[in-house]
């Protein structure tokens, strides 16, 4: 619960030297990131590129939040309230002016002030503090949307008006392409921006902050930057996920989906954008099997509650099996993990 | 003034019972630096413990005892079969595998006793004593402050006055050094998982009656309040989860009776942020806390 | 590298096997979910979650009629499979599995979806795929939009008016005493408040509540000190009790005025444990028969369906709620006819005409797509609500409250509605 201080083990297993150019260049996973969506949403039947599309839309959010906690050590509990900021920012511009990219500018507009909000107060808070603020932060959707029912419309939200997709394009086809579209250049960026100075910043705030001071990294800036980085894809998330719903609600925002959300990234392997992948992958693919399994119990009583006990085991379990998320469990060799 | 002062009860009674919950959140927090996000799904599992000795034997207090050793039990059995095992590198671990936690516990309460929502006695009436026509507090209420004020001054003598609390707090504060120092590290640890269970299961006995009824769910919201509560008081500090207990307790009365209930989890936030940002650790923080 | 290949792959396969699934679904005629032996049916439900306890009841009652419609012989020979997915009424676990449902189950048509900002999301995505939408689970007015929705149909009166009925009540016996208002924060509170106001013009106080906040202290304080002599609730079954109890604590004693939501004894007087006896005297309003009335011929019939299929489930309103839905979905489909197809079932349902277990009518027509129009009231005595006076309808603008003469109908003997 307190902020992470301990560096992550996953990457210290090679030398320490550091040689960047072994792996490739982010803009080649986007490449064949692209490309292998592209691919299977032609193969796939529509239910599961509608379930794609939604992969692509928690990742976006899971990156940025795996930037914001696995690298720079800050717990939000908050994300699910900056997605639905940016979700309805989104259907606010949609049905005024039904230009799809101007209404995620305007998401991402939003998003990112909220962010710098936050952030401002969240850099000076520490640990299960920080988890506090952003918790509240995370319960106060419904309030907001009822004490401005007008234009927000209290619980029942508004629904949104959307062109329909291009060309002959079935609707979950598109819907798969935009989302993994979002999710791709938000990733690449993130990418990019982590491998450069602002990563290293971000890793030593993270891992000493008197150090970081002395090494004269601006602490508080760097703090406030990576929660408006954050923000900004959590926006940009809830944007797509409005985009897919056709429709935004307080009750899709509750404060499961921002507890989800850190799970996720944890389960998948804090501070790796592979391990957001996955943990976006189980956020979408988890529930949907707990619940199948849930279903073949043939019990009416049984169901939705058997389905809970389920996912919540398999959170347990792989939580104790591979603590480093994942994304961290190797094919080839067992990972030396150090204390 | 009527008004003010029948508000200023309400909120107190809610209060109190922020405060037990928050109590637990600190103890466990002392005790293994972490926080137990799964502590009110495990006490409603002691309140249907208690619901089905009670139901099974007619008494209320013999319900009552059960939870608290079942909460007892199941902090040690969290902690020895779970917790234990986590790897702490992260403390998001634990998180997780607490929220993991959550979900078999609601499910495996939901298979038991299903979804329905169940009546709770109380022990006492909940009528309230009127003076001058203003309704302020009950038997219960009565009784709640009194279970309160007795966790306090429990955990306080424990603290601060026997040498179990210094090791406990040891143990959580610089595991290596308390081992060398002959601390029963891993024992300590178990202890502040079954104290905490069992004010977190006294919390649950007390507040499940005054709300919508046993339900998996219960004490969802709850955790919520009482979580702003303790990190509004500080988690250190078993006086600052009381004092933030009462004050959640007072505002949410006096925002939902002034300007309405929709506006309160709004005010809550803005409490966080006014407190946070004078002191980011609480009101009842040392000056230390800043950089832990 | 490697891991993300791993991971890679891992989607791959997911296509893989997903594939592999989806393929045996989509067999039989050209209409989606139907051909010569089955029809299947879809619903979102919340079966866990803090909204699962009494809803929960419904999607298995309805089921439970189902399988009594098909131990005796079906519809024109087909069985109706009906599939209930869990939502835990959360809006974006709707759009997951009602997309699941129509997608990849090919469900034939949704039928009784629960809850309004749940089934409000999903709207447009059955008008998109022509999924017919039918008898919505909620009191929202939304489902009447035939010109923007012309799949969807309600089935509860819409709370406004039920608000007008209750209203009415209010004026005509309790005249001259100060009424306010207690209602939940969304459409139900809004809808309900406004179709009191219709008849009785402003309450003297009204007050909101929260679900996330269980405790009604402040309001009960407030409208016990504007010295309200009723208070008309909006309120689910839990607030119900929680009002009823926090107002007894602080001797606050109105006549209470209950919507049809959360006003179930049974319900109710269970979460108020030992001051249940304080429902007493609460007057409230329902449009189907009660299921403590053992002499309802319907209650008979439902009792037994309950017993052989539903494993004997308790029974309580949320059964009989969830039994007459199946019966109308029943009637549509004979009204369908053999050849069974998505416009055939819309335009039956608009054709209307039905007659079951309902006090009132439904109001189905070309232009209108609300459920029942109207209410009968109900107090509670001895432990039970009992009905008393007459049936009222009315709509929901500012038609009158007209009192409902029509008799009320007998199931047929086989309890399987004919064609």
């Amino acid at each position: 619960m307190t902020d992470i201080k301990e560096k992550r083990p996953v990457t210290t297993t090679r030398p320490t030297t550091r040689k960047p150019r072994r792996h490739p260049h982010p803009i080649w996973y986007a490449v064949a990131g692209a490309v292998l969506v592209v691919a299977l949403t032609y193969v796939l039947p529509p239910f599961r590129n509608y379930q794609l599309a939604t992969v692509g839309a928690y990742f976006t959010v899971t990156a940025g939040l795996t930037v914001l906690t696995g690298l720079n050590g800050q717990l939000s509990l908050g994300h699910g309230a900056l997605m639905a900021t940016g979700a309805y920012s989104f259907a606010l511009a949609q049905n005024k002016w039904l230009n799809m990219p101007l209404s995620i500018v305007a998401a991402l507009i939003t998003t990112t002030l909220a962010g710098v909000v936050i952030g401002l107060a969240a850099a000076r808070l520490r640990g299960p503090y920080l988890a506090g603020l952003t918790l509240a932060v995370a319960v106060v959707v419904p309030s907001v949307t009822s004490t401005f029912d007008e234009t927000l419309g209290s619980d029942m939200g508004l629904s949104i008006a959307l062109d329909p997709p291009p060309g002959v394009l079935p609707m979950e086809q598109w819907q798969a392409w935009l989302c993994w579209g979002g999710a791709l250049v938000t990733t690449f960026l993130l990418a990019m921006l982590v491998r450069g100075r602002f990563g290293r910043d971000l890793r030593a705030v993270r891992d000493d902050e008197t150090a970081a001071r002395l090494a004269g990294v601006n602490v508080a800036r760097t703090q406030v930057l990576a929660f408006v980085v954050s923000a900004a894809c959590a926006g940009l998330a809830g944007a797509l996920f409005a985009f897919l719903a056709q429709s935004v609600s307080p009750g899709a925002f509750p404060l499961t989906l921002s507890l989800f959300l850190v799970m996720a990234i944890v389960i998948g392997g804090l501070g790796r954008l592979a391990g957001a992948l996955c943990g976006a992958l189980l956020l979408v693919l988890l529930p949907a099997l707990a619940q199948t399994a849930g279903e073949r119990s043939g019990s009416q009583h049984l169901e939705g509650n058997l389905a809970l006990v389920i996912f919540g085991l398999v959170l347990v379990v792989v939580m104790l099996a591979a603590p480093g998320g994942l994304a961290s469990i190797r094919f080839s060799t067992i990972s030396r993990r150090k204390r | 003034m009527d008004r003010f002062i029948y508000l200023t009860f309400d909120g107190l009674s809610r209060g109190a019972v922020y405060a037990a919950f928050a109590l637990a959140l600190v103890l466990i927090w002392r005790a293994a630096r972490i926080v137990n996000f799964a502590q009110g799904a495990m006490a409603v599992a002691a309140v249907y413990v208690a619901y089905s000795v009670t139901e099974k034997t007619g008494s209320y207090w013999l319900g009552f005892a059960a939870a608290l050793v079942f909460g007892l039990l199941l902090g040690i059995a969290v902690e020895k079969a779970v917790m234990r095992f986590v790897d702490h590198s992260s403390p998001l671990n634990g998180v997780v595998v607490a929220l993991g936690l959550v979900l078999v516990v609601q499910g495996v309460l939901g298979i038991v006793y299903g979804n329905e929502f169940r009546p709770v006695e109380t022990p006492f009436a909940r009528d309230a004593f009127q003076i001058g026509g203003i309704a302020v507090l009950s038997r219960y209420d009565v009784f709640v402050f009194a279970a309160v004020g007795a966790v306090v001054v429990a955990l306080t003598v424990l603290f601060t006055r026997t040498s179990v609390g210094l090791r406990m707090r040891a143990a959580a504060f610089a595991p290596d050094v308390s081992r060398l120092l002959g601390v029963p590290v891993g024992g300590m640890l178990t202890l502040g998982w079954a104290l905490a269970a069992a004010v977190g299961s006294l919390a649950g006995m007390l507040v499940v009656p005054t709300e919508l009824g046993l339900n998996p769910n219960a004490m969802d919201v709850l955790f919520v309040s009482a979580f702003t509560a303790a990190v509004v008081g500080g988690l250190d500090s078993p006086i600052g989860a009381v004092t933030g207990g009462l004050v959640v307790g007072l505002l949410l009365s006096y925002v939902s009776g002034y300007l309405g209930a929709t506006v309160a989890p709004m005010a809550v936030l803005a409490l966080l942020v006014v407190v946070l940002l004078g002191r980011p650790g609480g009101l009842f923080s040392s000056s230390k806390a800043r950089l832990a | 590298m490697k891991r993300t290949t791993a991971v890679f792959l891992a989607v791959l396969l997911f296509a893989g096997a997903c594939d592999g699934s989806s393929t045996s679904s989509s067999s039989g005629g050209t209409t989606p979910g139907v051909t010569d032996t089955e029809i299947v049916l879809g619903t979102h439900m919340p079966l866990t979650g803090p909204a699962a306890a009494g809803y929960s009841k419904i999607a298995p009652a309805t089921k439970a009629y189902f399988d009594f419609v098909n131990a005796g012989g079906g519809i024109n020979g087909r069985k109706i499979t009906y599939k209930v997915k869990d939502d835990a009424y959360n809006p974006a676990t709707t759009q997951q599995v009602v997309r699941e449902l129509v997608l990849q189950d090919k469900v034939f048509a949704i039928m009784g979806g629960l809850g309004t900002p749940t089934h409000s999301g999903v709207l447009d995505f059955l008008k998109t795929n022509k999924v017919p939408d039918l008898f919505v689970a909620s009191g929202s007015r939304s489902w009447n939009q035939p010109d923007k929705y012309p799949g969807t149909f309600g089935f509860n009166p819409d709370y406004t008016v039920e608000g007008k009925i209750l209203g009415t009540y209010v004026k005509e016996n309790l005249a001259g005493k100060k009424a306010c208002f207690l209602g939940q924060d969304d459409d139900f509170g809004q809808d309900s408040l406004a179709g009191i106001e219709k008849i009785l013009g402003a309450v003297v106080a009204k007050q909101t509540y929260v679900t996330s906040n269980p405790n009604v202290g402040p309001q009960m304080g407030a409208l016990k000190s504007a010295g309200c002599e009723v208070v008309l609730l909006a309120t689910i079954p839990g607030f119900t009790a929680l009002s009823i109890g926090t107002a007894a604590k602080i001797g606050f004693k109105p006549q209470f005025v209950v919507s049809n939501v959360g006003s179930d004894p049974a319900t109710v007087g269970k979460a108020l444990g030992a001051a249940a006896p304080l429902l007493e005297g609460v007057v409230s309003a329902n449009y189907l028969p009660l299921n403590t009335d053992d002499t309802s011929p319907w209650i008979q019939l439902f009792k037994k369906v309950n017993d052989q299929y539903n494993a004997g489930a308790e029974f309580d309103n949320n059964v009989v709620y969830g039994m007459s839905a199946a019966y109308l979905l029943v009637q549509s489909l004979q009204a369908a006819g053999k050849d069974l197809t998505r416009d055939g079932i819309t335009a039956a349902v608009k054709k209307n005409g039905f007659q079951g277990p309902g006090l009132v009518p439904l109001r189905f027509s070309d232009k209108d797509h609300s459920g029942y129009g109207g209410e009968q009231l109900t107090k509670v005595q001895g432990g039970k609500a009992v009905f008393f006076g007459q049936a009222y309808t009315t709509d929901d603008g500012d038609g009158a409250v007209q009192p409902f003469t029509g008799q009320p109908v007998t199931p047929p003997q086989n309890g399987i509605p004919a064609a």
